[in-house]
């Protein structure tokens, strides 16, 4: 017996190897790994060991020291030798601005220094090298473990003092995309559900054949790529399109006042609302569907108005389906990317669109993991806040 | 034993007159109907699938609009009265029970709707209950009720503001054959109890014979006749009444004599001298309608005026009856039902025996076009 339902189990479990490891390849490890970057980075670490380690001795005022001198001028070379200079200089340089050059600079000139103590030779080839600051940038750079990714990600930074204090006014950026990305997925939210709600209805309570027609008109928008759909909401909302010219042609906007409807938030929430609806309406329609036609003439029998009707006996047995659809929109809308990318223009960039920034361009993956990390974190607050007032298993997705 | 039917004089409650309703402008669901229900009536809607039954609750309860005529309730035009206005309890096929509220929330509805206070809402609430025997189960959900108390929940609910007119369609479909006659008594019991109007609809003649005032049959969207379970079943009126309710011997013949009351008609074995129902005159086709319970077997010759040779084909055995089926007037399928007494056993199959009945109990019909003519 025992052998026959080990056997089972054995079988069991290899059917679903496969999907396991899919999973566990193409998304647990990357995630994983995004979130290990966001807080470990032991670039400047390895490199600079010893420079690092009598670092920790100094207070982080005034002159650290010959030793510290004669470490980190000797670190430098065996980095420039083994390649890695560039990626030490450019961590240090995140930390702070234009300490990349200086570092870079420093081993090729030292070979030329004359022998004496260090402080000079390094004081000699950049005065930067006799700035505290430097010092500090580097021991910053040289944790191996660290919360300061998610410091940035919120606009905040580690003191002179060791304290957190908020970022110089120019550099805020973060907090206010991340308020503009969820106020942006809330409005978005809220559009699906306005629009979503009616047609939802309108497709549950239709006769069979035609409700398998507006259903397909629903689902259409799958079939067609995602970048077609929104270049598509260009050419209707640009200065010269389709939008503009019939307002025109009807008189409701003068020519030369043409509306800017895209390139910015007005094309976001617009191009964003239009991918989105379909997973609004489908969880929407799904809860509908098992809603008789029959309690609204039950209530309207009873006495109640529409509204009343409505309120009391339609709506509250629709809300998984609200809470369904609309925490997926929120979600899919708060990391949405191509469609801000595109028709957002400046003012209509998203958070997700900076972590793409930092990925790509900046490399910065230690920031764009926090970032990332951040939204992640969001999403699970929202879904745990989801099952507190709804219920998860009371979800309906299809 | 559920009351006896008391006979509906009450004024009139609802009357429909000459109301017809088209879903798709070329037929018509239901056809110039006429129909009176009396105050305190518990009228029937009786009829096979698609005969317009529900099509005339819905019209009376507000949810389709008559494509003619007027409905009155209480000699009031209604037709342009919105559902939530005509103050009609309705009790729904598949009950519609408000599954996220709990069954004192869903008899409270109507009460809330009425601007009722709390304390009011409980008593009507608790006395709602304990009219369908659900004391205690207020709290529940209706997913947590079985079939024939989420049924009582139903008729609660649509009793619970003190309507006078309650309409029911198929209420019982649901459940099965224990349960419905059980919850036919109590719905009996709940109309001599309240003294309300019902219309109530099903496809179900025993149901409509125990539980009615009066039936009314519905075909093809008109009804046949409307009269007490008794009168149906005794003096039916029309070959499709006959048909329908009971068991029934039809023979199809024309008629070759008429005598005031009384006509001849001629069949395949002969003449059968016949109570004349339908309008009728000499060369008509007509249907004759016979009880199997009326047919005598074997009687003394000269007793019946109608009277004729035929041979048993089977016998059933159906304990506190015999059902013989014979053949005779050129049908096989005549059903003759005699009582057990002692002495039944004279006749076995394959006998040939003569059967008599009286012209009374021989009714001329109109001809059934689903039967086919001599
Ligand atoms: N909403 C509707 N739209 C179109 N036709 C309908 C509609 N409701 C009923 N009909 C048609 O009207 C006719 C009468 O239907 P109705 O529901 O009144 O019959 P019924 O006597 O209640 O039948 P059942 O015993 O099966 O419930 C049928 O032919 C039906 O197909
Ligand atoms: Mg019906």
């Amino acid at each position: 017996m025992a052998g026959h339902s080990g056997r089972v189990r054995v079988r069991a479990a290899s059917l679903v190897a496969p999907l396991a490891v899919f999973i566990g390849v193409t998304f647990a490890v990357p995630l994983g790994l995004m979130l290990l970057r966001s807080v470990h980075d032991p670039v400047v670490a390895d490199a600079m060991p010893a420079t690092l380690a009598l670092l920790a001795e100094w207070d982080g005022q005034g002159d650290p020291g010959e030793a510290v001198y004669a470490a980190a001028a000797g670190e430098l070379a065996a980095a420039s030798d083994a390649g890695t200079l560039g990626q030490v200089a450019s961590r240090v340089n995140r930390v702070q601005g234009g300490l990349r050059s200086v570092m870079v600079r420093t081993p090729r000139r030292l070979r030329d220094a004359p022998d004496g103590p260090r402080r000079a030779a390094l004081a000699d080839i950049d005065p930067d090298w006799t700035d505290p600051a430097t010092w500090r940038a580097i021991r910053t750079a040289g944790e191996r473990w660290t919360l300061r990714h998610y410091l940035h990600a919120v606009d905040l930074d580690r003191g002179a003092a060791g304290g957190v204090v908020r970022q110089p006014p120019e550099a805020r950026i973060y907090v206010r995309l991340f308020a503009r990305t969820f106020g942006v997925a809330g409005a978005v939210t809220a559009l699906c559900l306005l629009l979503g709600y009616p047609i939802a209805y309108l497709i549950a309570n239709a006769p069979a054949a035609r409700a398998r027609w507006l259903l397909a008109l629903v689902l259409v928008p799958f079939w067609t790529s995602l970048l077609v759909r929104t270049t598509s909401w260009i050419v209707l909302l640009q200065t010269q399109g389709v939008v503009n010219d019939l307002l025109v042609a009807a008189g409701l906007v003068a020519d030369g006042e043409r509306l800017a409807l895209v390139h910015n938030m007005t094309g976001t929430l617009v191009a964003m609302t239009h991918v989105l609806l379909p997973f609004m309406v489908l969880p929407l329609y799904s809860v509908m569907r098992g809603i008789p036609a029959r309690q609204m003439a039950a209530a309207a029998s009873l006495g109640a108005g529409f509204v009343h009707a409505f309120r009391r006996v339609y709506w509250p047995q629709t809300v998984p389906g609200v809470g369904a659809g609309s925490l997926l929109v929120f979600i899919l809308a708060i990391g949405y990317y191509i469609t801000p990318a595109l028709v957002g223009g400046q003012s209509g960039q998203l958070i997700s669109n900076l972590i793409a920034y930092h990925m790509q361009t900046s490399l910065n993956w230690g920031l764009a993991g926090a970032l990332g990390g951040i939204l992640l974190a969001s999403v699970g607050v929202l879904y745990l806040a989801y099952d507190r007032v709804v219920g998860v298993d009371r979800m309906k997705l299809g | 034993m559920p009351p006896t039917p008391q006979p509906a004089e009450g004024p009139p409650h609802v009357e429909f007159e000459g109301v017809s309703k088209s879903y798709d402008q070329r037929t018509r669901a239901v056809d110039d109907l006429d129909l009176t229900v009396r105050r305190g009536e518990f009228l029937t809607l009786l009829g096979p699938s698609g005969s317009g039954k529900t099509t005339c609750l819905m019209m009376l309860a507000g949810f389709e609009a008559p494509t003619a005529g007027t409905i009155r309730i209480e000699g009031r035009r209604i037709n342009d009265v919105p559902p939530r206005r005509r103050g009609i309890g309705m009790v729904f096929q598949n009950y519609a029970l408000f599954p996220h509220m709990t069954v004192g929330g869903n008899l409270a509805f109507p009460l809330e709707v009425r601007g009722l206070d709390a304390a009011e809402r409980r008593r009507r609430v608790d006395r709602a209950l304990e009219l369908v025997r659900l004391e205690g189960l207020a709290g529940r959900r209706p997913g947590q009720l079985s079939g024939g108390q989420q049924q009582r929940v139903a008729i609660a609910r649509a009793l619970v503001f003190e309507p006078e007119l309650v309409l029911m369609d198929e209420p019982l479909g649901a459940l099965d054959r224990r349960l419905r006659e059980e919850l036919q008594y109590e719905i009996r019991r709940i109309h001599a109890d309240l003294g309300v109007t019902v219309l109530y609809v099903n496809h179900d003649q025993n149901e409509a014979m125990v539980m009615s005032d009066r039936v009314a049959v519905f075909r093809d969207g008109r009804i046949e006749q409307a009269a007490s379970p008794e009168a149906l079943y005794e003096e039916p009126e029309r070959s499709f009444v006959a048909r329908f309710i009971g068991e029934n011997n039809r023979l199809a013949g024309r008629v070759a004599a008429v005598h005031n009351e009384i006509c001849d008609v001629e069949v395949d074995g002969g003449i059968v001298r016949a109570f004349r129902v339908a309008p009728c005159g000499p060369g008509d086709r007509a249907t004759l309608s016979i009880r199997p319970e009326r047919v005598a077997i074997a009687p003394t010759p000269g007793l019946y005026t109608n009277e004729f040779d035929a041979r048993v084909e089977d016998i059933t055995f159906l304990g506190d009856h015999l059902r013989l089926r014979l053949d005779v007037c050129g049908r096989s399928d005549f059903i003759v039902k005699i009582p057990n007494m002692v002495g039944h056993g004279a006749v076995i199959e394959g006998d040939r025996v003569r059967v008599g009945w009286t012209p009374t109990d021989c009714r001329v019909l109109d001809p059934d076009d689903e039967e086919e003519t001599p």
